[in-house]
């Protein structure tokens, strides 16, 4: 039996998917995750699979990876097989990379982390050194194998991903949407390194992704699936989204080609800066400062954003500002406008005072939940301002009708999906109509819809004319929020405006 | 084969030290054979006996002093701390020096209080100086390959230690947010359960997410797992165990020429 894996695992050449029938429905819901699905990919296919939020996707992918679960996870309907047998007993040759870098990492250097795979199927020794070397090789990672994975970008976290699977030398290859939780250059290190190895031809292609354009011109195939179950669409990449294009970008793909509805904005004639730093230098830590002598400044009432690479301090820089990181040494000023009968360095000022005057969004909404329904979640902050009862269920009705939230009103903030938690984010720093937000990394992860509704949610603020700071690698932001531009390299700082 | 060279490379470049060659497994038992004749008797030559022997053996442990004394600082500051509550309450015997309340210092309770600070220190800095070096990789390497232990709950615990670096960034941005959301001025008690129950949300989805990251890489399959990196036990760990039973010998004869030896509870 063992043997039989084994020998399997090496080299069977690419898989055939065959699904007939197939369904998934989860355990404790009443609705079908997939179901009548019937489909066939052909060994050495390249599919990109799409569709909208809730489509089943990722329970598809899992479900051809085997970990979806037994019986007490969900129960399934029809059949499901990877070169003839249940994926759960072909794993080792079945590979899958998901979207979060952090989670994947094993081991704590990146040769025995690479090697992990290959252990678990009873690869000897000298042959797993081979593999590892030949897998880093073949992702592009050039790094010692002592080298500590905590210490790697989330680009590299996720070529370490990958090279742990083709060490593993699968048959059928699934990424789960890989590079959504990557900045630019890492979306293109994935890219890169998935593109060399999809050259050999020695496995079949699965992959989910949001961004079509990053995938359309390595793939054979784009399968659409439909909500209300079975297939939408399915062909080769230009036909499928000539044909359904305009469908899946209401339905929230990012498809090539459609532009996005917001009007362009006039950026404002003020250049009155609301917040100004001098010789600021910043840093988590004492002892490591990220950026030195930063002279910026945030002009009142409009839309600025702060870009650069990973590690220049960006995030750093937006803490800082919006007064919840003490500056290392130089100063953060607010304006008189902004301060009022308060001292001008926001870091001096009480947690409450600073509700009113800059609102921060962190990176990932549920490090700022702290309440259990999402109505509690938005009167937090008109509770500490010691705002009356009927004004405080007043206030928050209006934002959950604003932000479409009303029919989520009950529901736990941890229990919401990407998109709507990113919303309730920002809606509880806008319950307290901050001057000043500040946003780091707003549409991480965003499809197209909630990126939209999101975007066009600053617009309103910005009209209302309170003063936007996002932190961003996304070019859609830095155009349609970007009326100033601060720009960090990982020393040097360059302000321009736009 | 080029990666396999490469990899005994690294391995020996960053590794020079005698102690560096003793596998962690041994390690563990050397700690053992150490503190249980420590733990069995309580007087001070055996313990100053110990201590001496294995501060003579410090150079083949290939750290250096300073973040030697830095990692030992808690049990240093500790064993005196042990010692002066002995002194003040122990069981008085012989001359009594002092007295206030229920403090008497005795010498019966001076002689006690000393044997327990050196004791706390033969029993601390030996575990230390073990251990400051070992790679939390190798011990479960160890642990699977040598002792046996299952190695599913083995690199599960392995796996999922590496997570808490994770935790403390996570900790970090909650408490910068708390106070971004105007809960950073009052009810920090209160902040710390909602910011721990969060935590542990976050731990078991993160929990979740590794485990299937796990089996996605075959772990847990039937088939027989391999060890990319063998443990193995050599002349190094023999000597190693033969010293530390030498220690324990030489530090219990001396407490025995010297009269002071008593076992505890008598």
């Amino acid at each position: 039996m063992s043997n039989g894996l084994q020998s399997a695992a090496s080299g069977a050449g690419p898989a055939r998917v065959v699904i007939d029938d197939w369904g998934w429905r989860h355990a404790g819901r009443r609705a079908w995750a997939v179901r009548d699905l019937d489909l066939v990919i052909e060994p050495g296919e390249r599919v990109l699979l799409l569709g909208a939020s809730g489509a089943g996707k990722s329970t598809l992918i899992h479900a051809l990876a085997g970990v979806l679960g037994g019986a007490d996870e969900g129960e399934s309907h029809g059949s499901l097989l990877v070169d003839g047998v249940a994926p759960e007993w072909a794993r080792g040759r079945i590979g899958l990379v998901l979207q979060d870098p952090d989670s994947q990492v094993i081991l704590s250097k990146v040769g025995d982390d690479v090697a992990f795979g290959c252990e678990n199927l009873g690869v000897p020794r000298e042959e797993i050194w081979r593999r590892v070397g030949d897998s880093l090789a073949a992702v592009g990672l050039d790094l010692p194998l002592q080298h500590p994975t905590s210490a790697l970008s989330g680009g590299q976290k996720q070529r370490l991903a990958l090279a742990g699977v083709l060490a593993m030398q699968p048959s059928l290859l699934l990424l789960d949407e890989p590079t959504a939780n990557l900045d630019p250059a890492g979306v293109t290190e994935v890219r890169d390194a998935v593109a060399r190895l999809v050259g050999d031809g020695g496995s079949t292609l699965v992959v989910i992704e949001h961004r079509v354009e990053v995938w359309r011109d390595l793939m054979t195939r784009v399968i659409v699936l439909d909500a209300d179950g079975g297939v939408l669409a399915d062909g080769p990449p230009d036909e499928v989204l000539d044909d359904v294009g305009e469908r899946l970008a209401a339905a929230g793909v990012w498809v090539p080609g459609i532009p996005l509805s917001l009007p362009p904005r006039s950026a404002p004639a003020t250049h009155v800066p609301v917040l100004t730093t001098q010789s600021l230098t910043i840093g988590r830590h004492r002892a490591h400062a990220v950026q030195r002598d930063l002279d910026i400044e945030i002009p009142s009432g409009s839309a600025t954003v702060v870009v650069g690479p990973n590690g220049s301090g960006k995030s750093t820089l937006a803490l800082t500002i919006a007064g919840l990181l003490p500056e290392l040494t130089g100063t953060v000023a607010a304006s008189a406008a902004l301060a009022g009968p308060l001292g001008s360095r926001p870091i001096r000022w009480r947690s409450t005072e600073l509700l009113t005057r800059i609102g921060t969004v962190f990176q990932d909404p549920e490090h700022q939940f702290v309440a259990s329904t999402v109505r509690a979640e938005l009167a937090v902050a008109l509770q500490a301002l010691r705002w009356s009862r009927s004004a405080i269920d007043e206030r928050v009705s209006e934002i959950l009708d604003a932000l479409g939230l009303t029919a989520l009103a009950e529901a736990n903030p941890f229990s919401l999906s990407g998109g709507q938690k990113r919303r309730l984010s920002v809606a509880t720093v806008l319950t307290a109509s901050p001057a000043v937000l500040v946003l780091d990394e707003p549409t991480f992860g965003q499809d197209r819809r909630t990126w939209s509704s999101l975007v066009g949610l600053l617009r309103t603020e910005l009209e209302r004319g309170a003063t936007v700071v996002s932190v961003t690698h996304d070019a859609g932001v830095i155009e349609h929020l970007g009326d100033h531009r601060i720009v960090l390299e990982p020393t040097v700082t360059r302000v321009s405006a736009a | 084969m080029t990666a396999v060279v490469h990899h005994d490379e690294d391995t020996t470049a960053s590794r020079t030290a005698p102690l560096d060659r003793v596998n962690p497994v041994t390690r563990l038992l050397a700690v053992l054979v150490l503190s249980i004749p420590l733990l069995m008797t309580i007087d001070w030559v055996s313990a100053s006996v110990a201590v001496l022997l294995e501060a003579a053996l410090f150079p083949l442990s290939g750290l250096r002093l300073l973040s030697f004394l830095k990692r030992a600082l808690p049990v240093l500051v500790f064993a005196p701390i042990g010692g002066i509550s002995m002194l003040l309450y122990a069981k008085p015997g012989g001359a009594e020096f002092w007295s206030f309340g229920f403090m008497r210092v005795t010498e019966n309770s001076v002689e006690l209080a000393i044997a327990v600070t050196i004791r706390v220190l033969a029993l601390g800095l030996p575990t230390i100086l073990l251990f400051s070096r070992v790679d939390p990789t190798d011990l479960a390497d160890g642990l699977s390959q040598i002792v046996r232990l299952p190695s599913r709950f083995v690199l599960g615990v392995l796996a999922g230690a590496r997570m808490l670096g994770l935790f403390v960034e996570d900790w970090r941005s909650m408490a910068l947010a708390r106070r971004a959301r105007g809960l950073g001025d009052r009810g920090a008690i209160r902040r710390f359960a909602s910011m721990a129950f969060v935590l542990l949300v976050f731990a078991i989805r993160r929990g979740s997410k590794l485990a299937t990251a796990m089996e996605a890489r075959g772990f847990g399959s039937p088939i027989e797992r391999t060890w990319a990196r063998p443990s193995r036990l050599g002349l190094a760990d023999l000597i190693a165990l033969l010293a530390t039973v030498a220690i324990m010998v030489v530090a219990l004869t001396a407490a025995m020429l010297a009269g002071t030896f008593s076992v505890v509870g008598q």
